[in-house]
């Protein structure tokens, strides 16, 4: 018979104040087993615990029931404090009386009721407990950064810096993400190029890192310290070792007329590329669907103009498989397709472009040289409008829109505004907006100088209509403050389209079994107090694929990621979950059930010894658990016709007792 | 004589990684549901071993729902399939055996999705309430 002590917390008055906890522990000291039951008014404090610390001593305690807030937040803190005193951490079970009774039930007496229900389910459950000790696996000291933007970069660096090797897997031909296409940045208005070509080289000239650009993820097995990832290394028909990135073939290819993805489209690159002139690695890549030879098997003159004799036509996708210790999720953010809003007339007007577009065209290394002249006409524009919130911070009605507020957008348009009336003094620009967003140093001041020093008409309201006038385009807005339609002849309108995580996110996610929201942002393992982790162990979020962030956010984010990753990799080796399954042998009539349903693959069959009647000796196939493969899931657990499998911390009879006890 | 609300009794299974946070979450913004509903955590959906849910409604329950994390998004890989193949047959067992359709039910909510938790449960608890009680199966010598 266990002997059980009884905690239950007040949280203050987050659970005290709708259940009554004297009467829970009151209640529940009269279970069978229960030899103290107390409640404290912070169990989680260092008073608490060395409340339960005593208790465990004076009443040699073998089992205890905290009924607190949710034990994925305060589980690991009770189970240390019953450690320290000797006892099994796994002879510690939660009732959770705050997310699932305190905070969501209004009426004293039912919540009360159900505490102590719930009370007797875990009592029940621990009854039933059984020491457990965890086993140990050990790191793979490497690890996996998905995405090579600047979050990607940034935690790269800062893990490597460390010590620690580090794989950067980027889809494109080159590192850099978004923000190699801005133009300046905000609120220093420094150009992005200068201050993110560095950090693109730094990477590359580490000799921790490994870039594996053009490369995108195929597959993750495993568990923190020890996944496997294979890795597809898109085919370049370029051999990366050999080219030098002269660029020679990009400037003889013939067929001109692939879209220049870098500059939004605007203009047409050769089949043969490098993105753009601080590209890394700098090497250059074959277009598939534009290159002759590969179509046609026509042409060959990059072949033939290449120094280096770098192409190879005959190049292939190769899947090369690496380990790691740990894998950080920087995929980053993609503005959403503005054509879902055709009121605003972009796909259909030359003249509406998105802001990442209004960048190419105003970035100096862009299509336009930097200067700002209208798509249609390449003349330059006098009146810009722009509108902002354009599929950010829709109500549930608008489904071709996100619900969330993409951050970003305020600030960047005050930064385009400011830029265009500097270099263009006679340009009238328009803002319409919901509501000025700019929180952040030195934001607001960013944006009162647009307004107060450039001129900037800010108008609250939003834009109904955007058509074409002739050679202009009428927009059609409102002014809230003022009561008025407006009509403006504008040259030129610019969307402040809503981010959304890359596309891939979902099925990158889906490999690294990590929870992600509905907006298909990753989910952070506790909102506020464990921001850069991922509930799934192992798995860390960098950058815009957690939530939306401004440069500087996404830069202290990425730090933050590898500071953990860092936590992770500096051990040797890492303490397994034992709540794992394991077959009882003699039950256990070798089917194979439970090896089929295993997705771990943890579970393997060998032949044993067993003493049979009258002096024999009889193989048996029986099943055995890795345990530290196996992660618990418990599958097995229910395939197994015979009953043999089960799992620890979760056994079938735990969970039954739990069920009489809330059905009594 | 005294009338008192008939108040069903429901089991809800939820997996640790999805639908016990996604619990946690209703509770975070305080999005109520009836207090009928008794959570107990599994490590994933497929953990429930029909022979739970069979206990349960020869125990009393009413009603019992499996929540798991969405198809595709298992924090094992592929656990929800599971429950979702071995729910099927069961409940259409059960169903055979006079236990209503409504009272069983697997439903996928995620971390994220407190409030599809609250809905869900509130709706699940107003439908088996509307059923009544529950006779089949139930073990009367259970109750004392």
């Amino acid at each position: 018979m266990q002997r059980i002590g009884v905690f239950i917390c007040h949280c203050g008055t987050n659970i005290a104040g709708t259940v009554d906890v004297k009467a829970v522990a009151e209640a529940l000291s009269h279970e069978a087993g229960v030899v103290f039951s107390t409640d404290y008014q912070y169990m989680c404090s260092e008073s608490g615990q060395q409340l339960m610390r005593e208790a465990i001593r004076e009443h040699r305690l073998t089992g205890i029931v905290v009924g607190s807030c949710s034990p994925r937040m305060h589980e690991a803190t009770f189970r240390k404090a019953a450690a320290a005193e000797g006892l099994n951490s796994y002879m510690v079970e939660i009732a959770n009386l705050r997310e699932h009774v305190s905070w969501i039930h209004k009426d004293m007496k039912e919540a009360t009721e159900k505490a102590i229900i719930l009370g007797r389910a875990a009592i029940a459950k621990v009854h039933l407990n059984a020491p457990l000790q965890a086993g140990e696996s050990p790191v793979t000291k490497r690890a996996l950064v998905i995405g090579g933007g600047i979050a990607g970069i940034q935690t790269a660096l800062d893990i490597a810096e460390a010590g620690f090797e580090v794989d950067i897997v980027e889809k494109s031909p080159t590192i850099g993400g978004k923000m190699a296409q801005l133009d300046k940045t905000f609120p220093t208005l420094d150009c992005a190029a200068c201050i993110l070509t560095p950090k693109m080289v730094d990477a590359a000239q580490h000799e921790k890192i490994t870039i594996y650009a053009y490369s995108e993820l195929e597959a993750v097995k495993g568990y923190i310290g020890n996944f496997k990832a294979q890795i597809r290394r898109k085919a370049r028909f370029v051999d990366e070792t050999k080219c030098t990135g002269c660029g020679i073939c990009t400037e003889k290819c013939p067929m001109k007329k692939a879209p220049n993805e870098f500059n939004m489209g605007f203009d047409k690159r050769g089949a043969v590329y490098i993105p753009f002139a601080q590209a890394v690695p700098k090497v250059a890549t074959i277009d598939a669907d534009y290159c002759l030879m590969l179509k046609n098997g026509k042409c060959g003159i990059c072949s033939k103009v290449c120094g280096a004799g770098a192409i190879d036509y005959k190049q292939q996708d190769e899947i090369i498989e690496r380990e790691y210790g740990a894998i950080v999720a920087a995929t980053g953010f993609n503005p959403i397709d503005a054509k879902v809003y055709g009121e605003y007339g972009y796909g259909t007007c030359p003249d509406v472009v998105t802001s990442l577009e209004l960048e190419r065209l105003m970035n100096a290394a862009g299509p336009t040289n930097g200067t700002l002249l209208r798509p249609s006409d390449k003349e330059h524009p006098h009146t810009v409008v722009f509108v902002q919130c354009v599929g950010s911070r829709c109500t549930e009605t608008d489904e071709r829109g996100k619900p969330y507020c993409s951050k970003i957008c305020c600030m960047y348009t005050a930064k385009h505004a400011m830029l265009i009336r500097e270099k263009y003094p006679d340009t009238d620009v328009y803002v319409f907006y919901i509501d000025v967003r700019t929180p952040g140093k030195n934001f607001d001041e960013f944006y009162r100088r647009a307004v107060e020093q450039y001129g900037v008409h800010y108008i609250k309201g939003m834009v109904g209509k955007v058509t074409q006038n002739g050679k202009q385009l009428r927009v059609q807005a409102s002014d809230l403050l003022a009561g008025e339609q407006l009509h403006i002849n504008a040259d030129l309108v610019v969307l402040a389209t809503a981010i959304e995580p890359d596309k891939t996110a979902r099925s990158i996610g889906t490999m690294l079994t990590a929870s992600m929201d509905t907006n298909d942002f990753f989910t952070e393992a506790h909102p506020k107090l464990r921001p850069v982790e991922s509930p799934t162990a192992g798995i860390f979020l960098s950058g815009v694929c957690q939530g939306p962030k401004d440069i500087p956010e996404t830069v202290s984010q990425a730090s933050a990621c590898a500071a953990k990753v860092i936590g992770v990799l500096a051990k040797d080796k890492l303490t397994c979950n034992p709540c794992v399954a394991s077959s009882d042998e003699l039950l256990c009539n070798g089917c194979s059930s439970c090896e089929k349903v295993c997705p771990y693959g943890a579970i393997t069959y060998t032949d044993k010894e067993f003493r049979g009647p009258n002096r024999t000796t009889l193989i048996r196939r029986v099943a055995s658990v890795n345990p530290a493969v196996c992660q618990g899931c418990g599958a097995c657990t229910v395939a197994c016709p015979s009953g043999a499998m089960d799992l620890k911390g979760f056994t079938n009879k735990q969970i039954m007792a739990e069920v009489d006890a809330i059905c009594k | 004589m005294q009338v008192t609300e008939y108040k069903p009794k429901i089991v809800a299974f939820c997996c640790n990684w999805c639908s016990y946070a996604g619990a946690d979450g209703a509770g975070s913004a305080r999005l109520s549901y009836p207090e009928e509903v008794k959570i107990i955590r599994v490590p994933c959906s497929c953990r429930v071993n029909p022979m739970f849910i069979l206990r349960a409604f020869q125990r009393g329950a009413d009603g019992v729902i499996i929540a798991g994390c969405h198809p595709g998004d298992c924090h094992y890989t592929s656990g929800n399939y599971f429950t979702r193949r071995r729910m099927a047959l069961l409940f259409s067992m059960l169903d055979y055996l006079g236990i209503e359709r409504e009272r069983t039910r697997v439903e996928w909510i995620s971390a994220a999705e407190g409030a599809k938790f609250s809905k869900t449960m509130t709706e699940f608890c107003a439908t088996v309430a509307a059923l009544g009680e529950n006779k089949r199966l139930e073990d009367l010598r259970c109750k004392k």
